[in-house]
């Protein structure tokens, strides 16, 4: 019996520390890599160049270009996001019933299951076209329809997240607030929204970090040409998406070509990390506020 | 006012409720209650836990119209109007009959936001007649010596008992003229429950107090009249020394004397 409890925990300690090791290859890989790519390209040039065209014969490494479709990306995204994620959370919790309720979540996690790689052909073959009668200059590939589809995938994040954090706010303030007269529309602007705004700021950057690492729907509906602009009409390439240009193609391991996915691959990172880092430092800043 | 609306004013009662039955559901927690509550009196209920008294009080400012399942049969009246009639304005009432919870619940926001918070929904925006609100509350509720220099403070900083008066102070800046207060010292030590018994004591020259309390002695201390709830009924209610010295039913008896509850 003794033994068989040991022999399990030992387990489950091999399984966790598969994890930790994954994480940490990862990263040790992408620093290795990413130090020879260095070790060829300025770093000066990497931050300061707004051309990247690695695979041309005139080379420029400047990841402003592909940064800049990965934040305008996920900009629009979040644009879209927020504003329905949140109304959808305070409508959940201050107006529908509990019968409701029960009934919309489901359907709000399924926009979360849906394949990217649907979403992303949703963006090209039905956003772009009825964009492009709204605004007939909107070009084929653009990181409009990427950014809004999106945005509709990440929805269930903030919504779902949000809601959690709204329910999460004692019932004696919704009562403090209801009685001193407020209406349904104050109580969630004036108190609730306020009194879970952590728990919010967590989900909208969860869903940026989302946002941020979207591959598939970029990938078919942003375009593949890095360009360094804020212009949502036109194509343009995000890290992610180039990261997979580079690892189809047949780009000869230990080239220059190769290094630079791993460079690439950093930064995403990079990104992501101080994004998670911050959500983790508001929890832990506001984890007190009810005891 | 006009001397004639002020005469018709101290006849009626203040608050009336007339063959009020409630229901959760299937289950009847308020069994055909009628009581009149006067205008500037301490009205106490008392009772064991469960028997409806939370639920009779917070028909008042109909706070419970937000739990499902809830029902009522009968009137309400405050100041002869009926409360649940189909044009009432729940928030407008909602001003004229403040409510002070079981645990102190302030805002997570400053000392100052907490008092101002009802007079910016109601669309007060002037600062100066903010500010002078605010002050007079905070010296109403006898917590305007402590929060002066720490206007901008927390609420969420100050100790339990100072947070009840800010609650009450919160309710006062809206200048209500009933409070509803469900065992407002249930959660506070014995020396910020005497502060606040002082300050209902004093509170009731201006308002008409309706206070919910597990604690006999407290009903006794500070309330005009005080009404017995068992079982969802009004078993006895009246004056508050003649209810305590001299009970007619045999339940208020027991109850009082401590052999249940
Ligand atoms: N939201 C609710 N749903 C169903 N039953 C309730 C609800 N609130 C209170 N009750 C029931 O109604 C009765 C009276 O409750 P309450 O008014 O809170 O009593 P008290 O304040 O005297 O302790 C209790 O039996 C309680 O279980
Ligand atoms: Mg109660």
């Amino acid at each position: 019996m003794k033994l068989k409890e040991k022999l399990i925990e030992l387990l489950l300690q091999l399984f966790t520390s598969v994890t930790i090791f994954t994480t940490i290859g990862i990263i040790v890989v992408l620093l290795f890599e990413s130090i020879s790519f260095f070790s060829n390209v300025s770093i000066i040039e990497f931050f300061t160049s707004t051309k990247w065209t690695p695979l041309f014969s005139e080379k420029h490494f400047g990841i402003l270009a592909l940064a800049s479709g990965t934040i305008l990306t996920s900009l629009i995204a979040i644009g879209i996001a927020l504003p329905v994620g949140l109304t959808i959370a305070i409508y959940l919790n201050m107006y529908a019933s509990k019968s409701f309720r029960k009934l919309i979540k489901p359907f709000l996690e399924i926009l979360a299951a849906i394949p990217t790689v649907v979403y992303g052909f949703f963006a090209l073959a039905f956003v772009t076209p009825v964009l492009q009668e709204i605004y007939p200059n909107l070009e084929t590939f653009n990181s409009l329809s990427a950014g809004i589809v999106m945005g509709i995938m990440i929805i269930p994040f903030i919504s779902s997240l949000s809601e959690d954090a709204l329910y999460a706010v004692p019932k004696s303030l919704k009562e403090a607030a209801f009685g001193m007269g407020s209406t349904r529309f104050q109580t969630a602007f004036k108190v609730m929204v306020p009194a879970a705004s952590s728990g919010i700021v967590i989900s909208v950057i969860l869903a940026i970090s989302r946002a941020i690492g979207e591959t598939m729907i970029v990938a078919i509906a942003a375009g593949q040409q890095p360009q360094f602009t804020l212009n949502p009409t036109i194509p343009v390439q995000t890290i992610t998406s180039y990261i997979v240009q580079v690892s189809m193609g047949d780009a000869p391991q230990g080239s220059l070509e190769y290094q630079t996915i791993f460079a690439a691959g950093l930064t995403l990172f990079v990104f992501t990390f101080l994004l998670n880092s911050f959500s983790f430092y508001v929890k832990k800043k506001y984890q007190e506020k009810y005891e | 006012m006009t001397d004639h609306v002020k005469d018709k004013e101290l006849k009626l009662p203040k608050i009336s409720a007339e063959d009020v039955n409630v229901f959760y559901g299937d289950f009847q927690a308020i069994k055909n209650i009628s009581m009149d509550i006067n205008s500037n009196t301490v009205t106490a209920f008392i009772g064991p836990s469960g028997c409806g008294k939370s639920t009779f009080l917070r028909l008042f400012n109909r706070m419970n119209d937000y739990v499902e399942g809830f029902r009522m049969e009968g009137k309400i009246k405050i100041d002869d109007n009926n409360i649940y009639k189909k044009k009432v304005h729940v928030e407008e009432l909602r001003k004229k009959v403040g409510m002070v919870f079981q645990k102190p619940n302030p805002f997570p926001k400053s000392i100052y936001e907490n008092v101002a918070y009802g007079l910016k929904i109601q669309g007060i925006s002037n600062k100066k007649i903010i500010d002078e609100r605010v002050e007079t509350a905070l010296k109403q509720a006898d917590l305007w010596k402590e929060a002066k220099d720490n206007l901008n403070k927390s609420a969420l900083a100050l100790s339990g008992g100072q947070q009840q008066r800010l609650c009450i102070a919160r309710t006062l800046a809206v200048e209500p003229s009933i409070i509803l207060m469900d065992e407002p010292t249930s959660a506070l030590d014995p020396i910020s429950t005497t502060r606040i018994e002082e300050l209902i004591f004093e509170l009731k020259s201006n308002y008409t107090i309706v206070i919910v309390t597990h604690n006999m002695q407290q009903a006794g201390r500070i309330s005009d009249n005080t009404g017995f709830f068992y079982l969802g009924e009004l078993i006895e209610y009246k004056n508050t020394k003649d209810l305590f010295t001299n009970p007619k039913n045999t339940k208020t008896e027991n109850y009082i004397s401590g052999r249940f509850g």
